[in-house]
């Protein structure tokens, strides 16, 4: 999966928790649980879904760190990016 | 063989709108099958049927607006006769004017009242209906200013006015605030619980588990609630007509809160017999339904304890309003850290102030104080959770 | 443009058709020595001669059947009828022969007759002299119906129906011939098919004809005073009648009176009420209001005779009723 795809594709579950967004409105580095307005069983479900769209199931110790949307796309990229 | 009714799913719930059946008319069907879609205050409610058998005939049609009580589809005995008539009568209710009840004989469904008339009682016009439909505009929302309170074409918007989705469900959370406060004396504990063990023993557990089956504190939190019951079974059951009925089974209700506001306490059931990597999935479940409206009957009535708790973003201490029936709600604040006194020094540990509101009809400080303390206890010794 | 009054504009008619063709001619009571009952005809015996303005007995069916009896034999005869109250004497003759000869003839024959009949109430006649009768009128499948209000309608209406091969009742009413209006020069030909849009408006449409039109048209002036806008429709014609004008009027108010002197149950009033709530309903914003005549048999004193036919005032309270600000 290309840089682009992580990108969007992280927004778009974002956009899951949090419908009355839209993608283009996300702030890529304000805290999400501000920003959204979502609590850790959203977050727990999000590290779901990655692990569902991305196939990578981020350890907690790690996933704690992720707090804003561009740490997370960063991570993807890293740990996912380029393998199509 | 029995009727089944329009049900009560909430304290001061006084007619529903089935507004989807979920069975065919010779279907069998099992106890604890979801039957039918009542729409309610606090959203579509899923309901599930009580008897086994085979639905014979379907009383109301779909959209339909009838008294709690009502008489909704008959389910018969594999192997039992035909009816023709509920054999209950349905529940009138004295202001309520135009409400359908089923028909004797082998008639068709009754004519049920069609969706809820304008607020002004008087018509609409055909003019007003023409703009309505053409705009998207839903009617029923309007208020007339034509003549007897009609309708009429200057009363249409321009836009469809989106309408609260949550109104419905603020006047039940109002009502049952406002019952409660005034019915319920409560009384207040609290006390202070060193989660830091815990905490650590929590990620430890979480290290080798795949995101969705790792274990937030909130599941430890209700393992721990649900054991303590045993301890204190006093603050388990409802207060109803001067009296504490105690709960054999301890289904806990999980306050959630909905995206836009609203709130409701959907049961999660025999939380005390649960091992916990079923309640972390059930929780995920209910949560999921509970934000988007798909609750079940059941999971509406059945908490026999609620459970409200801040979550990692939320103030440091909550004192929970009791739901009535009930007669206690136990309050979880946010984990924080605090200097504390560890073996005579001063440390740095995560504390949470742990709250409890009782019904001082069913119960007093002194069982509260021994529920909070026992959940403490079992909140302090996760592996045997 | 000149100024004349309706029975100078109805006299115009008169002159102008006799003169133009040799087959038109006036018969009626007192349409010769005495000049009219109106006075419509006023000096046309001098000119005309006895042949084309015949004095005739009072026997209304009579006269009325020899009338008929001279179209059908090629002739224009123009048939005054005093009043519409006295119509109903020859009804016989008019719906029985004049409306359904065509008809019954396989169209063999047409009576191509004009009769003229003076109308309404308001000059203390009292019950018997005080109809209106367009109600029955409309009602019969081959006749016309004119309703001229207007000096131009008076004389043109007059001459259109003299060009028609089939029978034509005109209703004037009593209560216009004095009064004057704005003829223009050449004075134009009209139509004996469409309404004329009386005056504009956005809020409510006023559907009236003949005598009831200035009274309407004051009750809009009132109204516009009050913030509503009425759009005033001269029907004109009553059979057959401008639907389509009715219809286009209230695709743009939503709102409609029909206001006519006849009384109001099972009359003129009606027919108009039942063709929109068929044609238009969908475009109401409220149901169809008449302002009528009360039902009763016109009073002879002046305030109850009032108070019996439609006044400017109760234009305006049915208007504003339906507006929703009654």
């Amino acid at each position: 999966m290309d840089d682009p795809t992580i990108h969007k594709k992280l927004l778009d579950l974002l956009v899951e928790l949090a419908p009355e967004f839209a993608a283009e409105d996300i702030d890529l580095d304000e805290d999400l649980r501000d920003q959204l307005d979502i609590d850790s069983m959203d977050l727990q479900q999000l590290a779901g879904r990655i692990d569902d769209v991305f196939g990578v199931d981020i350890p907690e110790a790690e996933r704690v760190e992720l707090s804003t949307a561009r740490s997370l796309i960063d991570y993807l990229q890293k740990r996912h990016g380029t393998t199509g | 063989m029995a009727d089944f009714l329009m049900p009560s799913l909430g304290a001061d719930m006084e007619r529903g709108i089935l507004s989807e059946w979920l069975v065919k008319p010779g279907q069998t069907v099992n106890k604890g099958d979801l039957i039918a879609v009542v729409e309610t205050d606090k959203g579509a409610i899923e309901v599930e049927v009580w008897d086994s058998g085979v639905v014979d005939r379907l009383w109301v049609e779909a959209g339909a607006e009838v008294p709690v009580g009502t008489p909704l589809a008959h389910i018969r005995e594999e192997g039992a006769p035909v009816e023709h008539a509920p054999a209950a009568a349905p529940v009138q209710i004295p202001e309520a004017a135009g409400v359908a009840a089923p028909v004797q004989a082998a008639a068709p469904p009754p004519q049920a009242r069609s969706a809820p008339s304008s607020s002004t009682g008087g018509g609409v016009s055909p003019w007003a209906r023409s703009l309505a439909a053409e705009r998207g505009v839903d009617l029923s929302g309007l208020t007339g200013t034509g003549p007897g309170g009609a309708i009429v074409g200057r009363d249409v918007p321009e836009r469809p006015v989106p309408k609260d989705p949550l109104q419905g469900m603020r006047r039940a959370v109002a009502r049952a605030m406002e019952k409660s406060k005034r019915e319920i004396p409560h009384y207040y504990l609290s006390t202070e619980v060193d989660l830091t063990d815990t905490l650590a023993w929590l990620a430890q557990f979480n290290a080798d588990l795949p995101a969705r089956q790792r274990v937030l504190p909130i599941v430890l939190w209700l393992k721990a609630i649900a054991l303590a019951v045993h301890e204190v079974p006093e603050v388990n059951g409802f207060w109803r007509e001067g009296a504490l009925t105690l709960s054999e089974a301890v289904h806990l209700g999980v306050a959630v809160s909905l995206r836009g506001g609203g709130l409701v306490a959907p049961a999660l059931h025999d939380v005390d017999d649960t091992p916990l990597p079923e309640l972390v999935a059930g929780l995920a479940d209910v949560v999921t339904r509970a934000r988007r409206g798909r609750l079940r009957g059941s999971e509406m009535m059945d908490a026999t304890l609620t459970v409200t708790s801040m979550g990692d973003r939320g103030v440091e201490r909550v004192d929970g309003v009791i739901y009535p029936p009930q007669v206690g709600i136990v309050g979880v604040g946010r984990a924080t850290e605090r200097a504390w006194v560890v073996d005579g020094a001063v440390a740095v540990r995560t504390v949470t102030t742990l709250t409890f509101a009782g019904d001082h009809r069913a119960h007093d400080g002194h069982k509260g104080g021994l529920f909070l303390s026992a959940i403490a206890k079992h909140i302090t010794h996760p592996e045997d959770l | 443009m000149s100024t004349v009054t309706y029975r100078e504009a109805v006299r115009m008619a008169l002159r102008e058709s006799m003169t133009a063709d040799e087959r038109v001619f006036l018969m009626g009571e007192d349409v010769g020595r005495y000049g009219g009952s109106y006075a419509c005809s006023m000096g046309l015996l001098e000119e005309f001669g006895e042949e084309r303005i015949r004095d005739t007995p009072l026997s209304e069916s009579g006269f009325v059947g020899a009338g008929i009896g001279a179209a059908l034999v090629g002739m224009r005869p123009i048939v005054e009828v005093m009043t519409v109250n006295f119509s109903l004497l020859a009804l016989d003759q008019i719906i029985n022969n004049a409306a359904t000869l065509r008809h019954m003839s396989g169209g063999q024959v047409s009576v191509p007759v004009v009769i003229r009949m003076s109308t309404g109430a308001g000059k203390q006649l009292a019950a018997q002299h005080s109809h209106s009768w367009e109600g029955f009128y409309t009602h019969v499948p081959g006749l016309k119906v004119c309703s001229p209000a207007t000096v131009v309608d008076a004389r043109g209406m007059l001459l259109a129906a003299l060009d028609d091969p089939d029978p034509v009742v005109i209703f004037e009413h009593a209560g216009l011939y004095n009064r004057k209006g704005e003829m223009p020069e050449p004075p134009p030909s009209v139509d004996l098919r469409t309404a004329r849009v009386a005056r504009e408006g956005t809020d409510i449409t006023l559907i009236t004809h003949g005598g009831c039109l200035w009274r309407t048209l004051e009750a809009a002036e009132t109204l516009a005073e009050q913030g509503v806008s009425a759009e005033v429709l001269d029907l004109r014609m009553l059979r057959p009648l401008d639907w389509a004008t009715v219809h286009q009027s209230i695709a743009k108010t939503h709102r409609a009176v029909v206001v006519d002197e006849g009384w109001k149950s099972w009359g003129f009033s009606a027919e108009v009420s039942a063709r929109i709530a068929e044609e238009s309903f969908w475009m109401l914003d409220a149901p169809v209001r008449r302002v009528a005549g009360v039902e009763v048999p016109i009073p002879y004193a002046t305030h109850l005779e009032k108070a019996s036919i439609p006044q400017p005032a109760d234009v305006v309270r049915g208007a504003l009723e339906v507006v929703g600000r009654g």
